[in-house]
């Protein structure tokens, strides 16, 4: 029997999702988390999940893992010290960046920079020159490089960036000096901007090879670790790490390019909600994960989530694809305040966080948060467990919103309506920028709400946004661990081209995505993936000659080769006149060209839950008074374990379990479905 | 005349009471909007100008033209005083002239959309965004001449027009602007960028205005107004002091052999009003680089310099400027008398700045901040490429950030908001062009506690035949330091010939021919610094000195002594404390706020040995303006 594991390492807790193959069946574990050594918590993870199985950790065949330690690593600078060798007049790249100043008129008052990733006193410069066209105008000038070498060698370097002006049209010198690299320094690992991102713009291309090297050792080292101990429990087991853009790289990959996994945590949430809403019937969802401290968004359309091309962490912004999620730093643990000079009420960004959390949690915060006016307006009542051992102090989250009533004169519950309807304010922000920002009309999506915090506010935000369903999937807490389970192997390949269309041809073109899509299967080759279980898809950059920002448009291979580069065109201008509401006459423009290989879909299911009818008053444990739509009202609690698929709950309702709370507010059903998903409508919608 | 608004309903607005949360949800809506107005710019624009370094500048303000969001302040006021015309749904307008619009844009690079957002046949608000094209024709590509005596020379000058009437396009006046333009089709496609952000800001303005009902809209853009207002009246009661601060600073030459000139400002409070009166400013220049100065956006700079420290998260916008009293003598440097030409404007702009920064310093020594890099010099290239197309390059240079009370300046980085430099991967695949030196330049930093940041070394090697153009300042006087912090640096550009010879580029120059091989060392002048260099921890030395941002040589200027062996340097403490002793007991005790680097007779004496350049000769102003209360 073949059992797959997904394991998602948390900030709080390590989920484990078991599926066995043969049925579909599955098993879940939740164990602490290890911050210090997170495969301790994946390798106890793996242990409770196999005990609640029955089954020998030999059994399992594919481990798919969701990892933020290369986040951690930039978040807490706890990253390697890099060297970096640049081109002979470029050594400070990174240090004047690209000049930009964030916050607006007068904000440099307040700004100051953050030193390059790389430090400028093992920042040198390489003696050589490669023209705009490939053209080799100095050639490396190799003594010096090797004395240079072997000064930052005496200094002590963990890992070294070679990014060499001009790299993306001629790679020839960081070539040559990557191996003079691994002579001098052998035991310090190289990255090539020309194998990490192959791309035009210096300082994007360098500070993404530099992040490369900067999460490398610490990467290397927990994967091999995490794959040893693997292996020692189960012989012959393969290990996956998900990557920012939602593929699988087997651990090679994650060690060699670790720039990739920096949204390695968020992919999962995205595939796993993916793979539940698609089994539900839905393909267009906006998805919706609200934690702790942040809330990730992104959009899914006919069962695509939308990718970018750069990934943030912090202040930091590489040249990285990733699922385009978009993170605002909104969560329960966000923090209310009045500003003494404007009286207005601002709801984050300073979170409590997990420590010493919201005032509600009664572990020594008293600061205002998200929970506490949850809290206060009865959607979080006092049996709700929040993940099996906390109390919630309904006095001390009273006390705490208190402060904000009286600095703006506000009753409690207004005051905590209040905050809540700020923080819903933001996050529809998040919510704007992936989908009405991008051409989509969030009336055609629905809303798929998870994480710890999200079903309390999905029905608030669908009804500013008017997307519906809102989905609660049957375990919102632990839906990253079923994204990892069950996402599918990933690689693409890229390479600028920079010509217009008159200076290239439909034959240039077509070798191009032959030899990118050779590259991209290497992945898949080297995981054993036949080549039926495949499917390749195509993706170009373009821009009206003049731009300098391009749209990527998906290339349809079979209209491609019948009508050439006008295929390409018209997509292109398509979709320009879709995002921005006009196109022009101007000529066309290839910047990068891009093959994406995948590998089939798990057969995996969700499971079925018992139907039962319309009423779901066996699953009724309480009645309690909540805060909504400017009163008191009288609102039912239903356990979650206990509703049967068919039940219609009306709100206003809450809806408790392990992981998670559910706000149906006034005016809207909820009706269980087949899966156990509680999907969220308005009442007049029928 | 005053402009006609055409409206086909005549139901009045009504002022309600806003729900301060849907006030505040507003707000946020607003500053969404603002922000998508920007990406749809960025994404859509041809000029690297406005798409790469962000020369362009958005706002949304309420029915009555106030700027609700957005960076400078509205200009519609005054643009309803003079247009003479009606107004109704579906136009659309366009200008470029400054003398039009009381300096909303200050040359004609800048252009400027603006258009009336309609709901139900009444206006509730207005769009509007400028950016900066690449040309506009006239004399020189680029449009901006040095030595221009007239705006006339400065490019084609559209005056508030209807681009669009009641929604059509009139597509003869746009061809007859665009003929004029060298760069026309960047020019077509940069203005339906600027029309295609202003129509996004009116969906969004009209989904607001639906969800929260039109009176609820219209109210609570003037509770924001007030809630700005409140909030500057008591910075200001809290921060000016009411005896006069006065401070003055020069801008180097005006492209014609003539300068400096004085800008000069005095600062007090009257009640709860803050008053800037210029008295004492020089006289329009004959040359371009006049500055008209637009008392809005002034406003909204002291405004917004006083808020950041307080609570960044206050919208920005027009509340306040009843608060607010900027007196600008007619007829000087920052209000010429048409047709005056103002293609050089951006230097006396920036030193305005620096100005005002001196000014809010001396009023309250926590916001004193030295002067840095507040200008945006350019850098012109054209000519034809091996193809035999056009081509034309404009940039904009970056420099040192000012040394502040929170700390470093930035090396290399820009003062004004959202500029951003151009890849030079980009600029050689487009240009041609080789840019073999790009790098923050060691010592130009004015040292102190926090140093001032870097200017910017770029070497541009020619690989065609072409002419340059260059805008710069700051070769003669430095940009000040504070509190005991030296000053910057100065600017320099140097001509290396491919036949060996070597000559300095004055500061404002125009039509340089240049060959292949020719190389420009263009350097921008660093940041000034704030607060004792001899407090300043030797470990942060060191690190600058390893980091190739100060040499061992400048690391003196610290009192720090560096020794280096084999490439591996180290702070040699004992023989840091005997200089920083020595240094100190030479420095006395007295210490100046100011640092200007000299005085200005001084500068002017060593000019030539210093910068390679003659000094200036004494301005002769125009006899034909009135100088109302201009110095003499």
């Amino acid at each position: 029997m073949s059992y797959r594991l997904g394991v998602d390492v948390g900030g709080t807790f390590t989920d484990l999702l078991l599926i066995n193959e043969a049925d579909s069946s599955f098993h879940i574990a939740k164990v602490p988390s290890t911050p210090a050594d997170p495969s301790i918590g994946v390798l106890n993870g793996t242990d409770k999940v196999c005990e609640l199985a029955g089954i020998a950790p030999g059994q399992i065949e594919h481990v798919m893992h969701g990892s933020t330690i290369a986040t951690n690593a930039i978040l807490t600078g706890k990253g390697a010290r890099v060297g970096l060798v640049t081109t002979e007049g470029y050594r400070h790249v990174l240090q004047i960046a690209r000049s930009f100043v964030p916050g607006g008129l007068g904000a440099w008052v307040i700004f100051n920079k953050t030193p390059p990733l790389a430090p400028l006193k093992l920042t040198i410069e390489a003696r050589e020159r490669i023209g705009a066209n490939g053209e080799i105008v100095t050639p490396l000038n190799e003594d010096a490089l090797r004395q240079s070498l072997r000064h930052l060698k005496r200094k002590g370097i963990d890992a070294l960036t070679i990014s060499l002006f001009n790299s993306y049209t001629n790679d020839a010198h960081e070539r040559l000096a990557g191996r003079i690299a691994e002579e001098e320094l052998p035991d310090v690992p190289v990255s090539l901007s020309c194998d990490v991102i192959p791309e035009m713009q210096e300082y994007e291309r360098t500070i993404t090879t530099v992040c490369n090297s900067y999460v490398r050792p610490i990467v290397a080292k927990y994967v091999r670790n995490l794959s040893d101990e693997l292996e020692r429990r189960s012989k012959g087991v393969k290990l996956h790490i998900l990557r920012s853009d939602g593929g699988l790289t087997p651990p090679a990959g994650a060690e060699t390019v670790p720039v990739n996994l920096l949204m390695s945590g968020p992919a999962g949430g995205v595939a796993g909600a993916l793979w539940i809403a698609r089994q539900a019937g839905f393909e267009n969802l906006l998805t919706f994960d609200m934690g702790g401290t942040s809330t990730d968004v992104c959009l899914i359309r006919d069962g695509l989530a939308q990718t970018r091309r750069d990934t943030t962490v912090g202040d930091l912004t590489v040249r990285a694809s990733s699922l385009d999620v978009r993170s605002v730093g909104a969560g329960g643990g966000s923090i209310a305040h009045v500003p003494e000079l404007t009286k207005a009420l601002r709801v984050g960004p300073e979170s409590a966080g997990a420590d010493p959390g919201p005032a509600a949690y009664a572990k020594g915060g008293s600061a205002p948060t998200v929970t506490d006016a949850n809290v206060v307006l009865g959607y979080l009542p006092a049996s709700s467990r929040l993940g099996g051992d906390m109390q919630i102090d309904r006095a001390k989250a009273e006390a705490a919103v208190g402060a904000i009533a009286e600095a703006l004169d506000f009753s409690v519950e207004r005051a905590a309506q209040g905050i809540y309807d700020i923080v819903n304010e933001n996050m529809v922000g998040a919510l704007r920028l992936v989908s009405v920002q991008q051409g989509n009309d969030p009336r055609d999506f629905a809303l798929i709400a998870f994480g710890g915090a999200g079903p309390l506010h999905g029905n608030a935000l669908a009804r500013i946004l008017d997307c519906w369903p809102v989905i609660v999937p049957p375990g919102p807490g632990v839906l990253c661990a079923y994204g990892d389970a069950t996402t599918r192997s990933r690689d693409e390949a890229s390479r600028s081209l920079m010509r217009r269309f008159s200076q290239t041809s439909a034959a240039e073109v077509g070798e191009i995505f032959a030899d990118l899509s050779a590259a991209a299967a290497r992945t898949l080759d080297a995981e054993g993936i036949a080549e039926t279980e495949r499917s390749t898809s195509y993706e170009v950059d373009v821009r009206y000659s003049g731009q300098v920002l391009s749209l990527p448009v998906a290339v349809d291979i079979d209209a491609f080769r019948e009508n050439g580069l006008a295929h390409i065109g018209d997509s292109f201008d398509a979709l320009h006149e879709k995002l921005y509401t006009f196109a022009l006459e101007s000529e066309r423009e290839i910047i990068n060209l891009r093959a994406i290989v995948q590998g089939r879909e798990t057969l995996a299911d969700a499971g079925r839950i018992t139907r039962g009818n319309s009423d779901p008053s066996a699953a009724k444990v309480a009645e309690e008074k909540i805060f909504a739509d400017g009163g008191w009202q009288d609102a039912t609690i239903y356990q979650r374990d206990l509703l049967q698929a068919g039940n219609i709950i009306a709100g206003p309702a809450i809806i408790t379990q392990l992981d998670s709370t559910t706000l149906i507010l006034p005016g809207h059903d909820g009706e269980i479905d087949d899966l156990g998903n509680i999907l969220i409508r308005p009442q007049s919608a029928g | 005349m005053p402009a006609i608004v055409i409206e086909t309903n005549q139901t009045p607005f009504n002022t309600v009471d806003v729900d301060p949360v849907d006030l505040d949800i507003i707000e946020n809506a607003l500053r969404s909007a603002r922000v998508e107005m920007d990406a749809v710019l960025f994404r859509t624009a041809m000029s690297p100008g406005i798409r790469e370094q962000h020369d362009e500048f958005p706002l949304i303000a309420n029915r009555d033209g106030k700027m609700v969001v957005g960076q400078f302040g509205a200009f519609i006021h005054t643009f309803l005083q003079n247009y003479d015309g009606e107004i109704e749904e579906g136009d659309v307008f366009l200008t470029n002239d400054p003398y039009s619009c009381d300096g909303a844009v200050s040359h004609t690079p800048d252009w400027l959309v603006l258009m009336p957002i309609y709901k139900e046949g009444r206006v509730i608000g207005w769009a509007a965004m400028f950016g900066h094209m690449t040309d506009s024709g006239g004399r020189v590509p680029g449009s901006m001449p040095t030595d221009a005596q007239q705006i006339y020379e400065e490019g084609i000058i559209i005056p508030p027009l209807k681009l669009y009437t009641k929604g059509v396009l009139q597509s003869d006046i746009l061809n007859l602007i665009l003929h004029n333009c060298r760069m026309a089709q960047w020019n077509k496609s940069d203005l339906n960028s600027l029309i295609a952000g202003c129509r996004l800001a009116a969906t969004r303005v009209t989904e607001l205005s639906t969800r929260f009902g039109d009176d609820v809209y219209f109210s609570a853009l003037n509770e924001l107004l007030d809630r700005t207002k409140r909030a500057v009246g008591e910075l200001i009661l809290a921060n000016i002091p009411e005896e006069k601060q006065s401070f003055e600073d020069w801008v180097c030459d005006d492209g014609m052999g003539m300068g400096p000139y004085r800008i000069a400002c005095s600062m007090w409070r009257e009640g709860e009003k803050l008053i800037m009166d210029f008295g004492g400013t020089d006289p329009q220049s004959a040359g371009a680089i006049n500055f008209y100065c637009n008392e809005e956006m002034m406003k909204m700079y002291c405004g917004v310099f006083m808020i950041y420290l307080a609570d960044p998260q206050i919208l920005f916008n027009d509340g306040f400027y009843d608060l607010m009293e900027f007196r600008i003598p007619k007829g000087s440097l920052l209000a010429p008398q048409k047709p005056a030409a103002l293609s050089g404007r951006t230097h006396a702009l920036s030193r305005v700045v620096d100005v005002l920064n001196g000014l809010f310093g001396q009023g309250n020594p926590d916001y004193l901040c030295a002067a840095g890099f507040s200008a945006s010099p350019h850098f012109f290239f054209s000519g034809h490429n091996e193809h035999g197309e056009w081509f034309q390059q404009y940039q904009i240079g970056f420099g040192g950030i000012a040394g502040k009370p929170s700390g470093d300046g930035a090396d290399g980085h820009a003062m004004w908001p959202d500029f951003t430099n151009v890849p030079n991967e980009f600029v050689e695949a487009m240009y041609p062009l080789r840019i073999e030196t790009y790098a923050a330049i060691a010592d130009t930093g004015g040292a102190g506690l926090h140093r001032g940041g870097n200017g910017v070394h770029t070497g541009y090697r020619f690989l065609r035949a072409g002419q340059v153009s260059i805008h710069d300042d700051r070769w003669l006087t430095h940009p000040w330091g504070v509190k005991g912090g030296l000053p910057g640096a100065r600017s320099s550009k140097i001509l290396e010939r491919a036949d060996g010879t070597r000559s300095v580029l004055p500061s404002k120059c125009d039509r340089i021919k240049v060959v292949p091989g020719d190389i420009l060392q263009f350097r921008t002048w660093g940041g000034g610094g704030w607060g004792d260099p001899f407090e300043r921890a030797a470990e942060l030395v060191l690190d600058d000195v390893e980091g190739g941002l100060v040499t061992a040589e400048g690391a003196r200027r610290y009192g720090v002594v560096i020794e280096e062996s084999d490439g591996d340097y180290g702070v040699d403490a004992a023989a840091t404390e005997t200089l920083r002793e020595e240094l100190r007991e030479a420095r006395g005790s007295d210490i100046p706020l100011f640092d200007k680097g000299g005085d200005l007779a001084d500068l002017i004496a060593r000019c030539e040995q210093d910068t390679g350049l003659a000094p200036p000769a004494p301005p002769v102003f125009p006899d034909w303006v009135d100088k109302g209360e201009a110095a003499q």
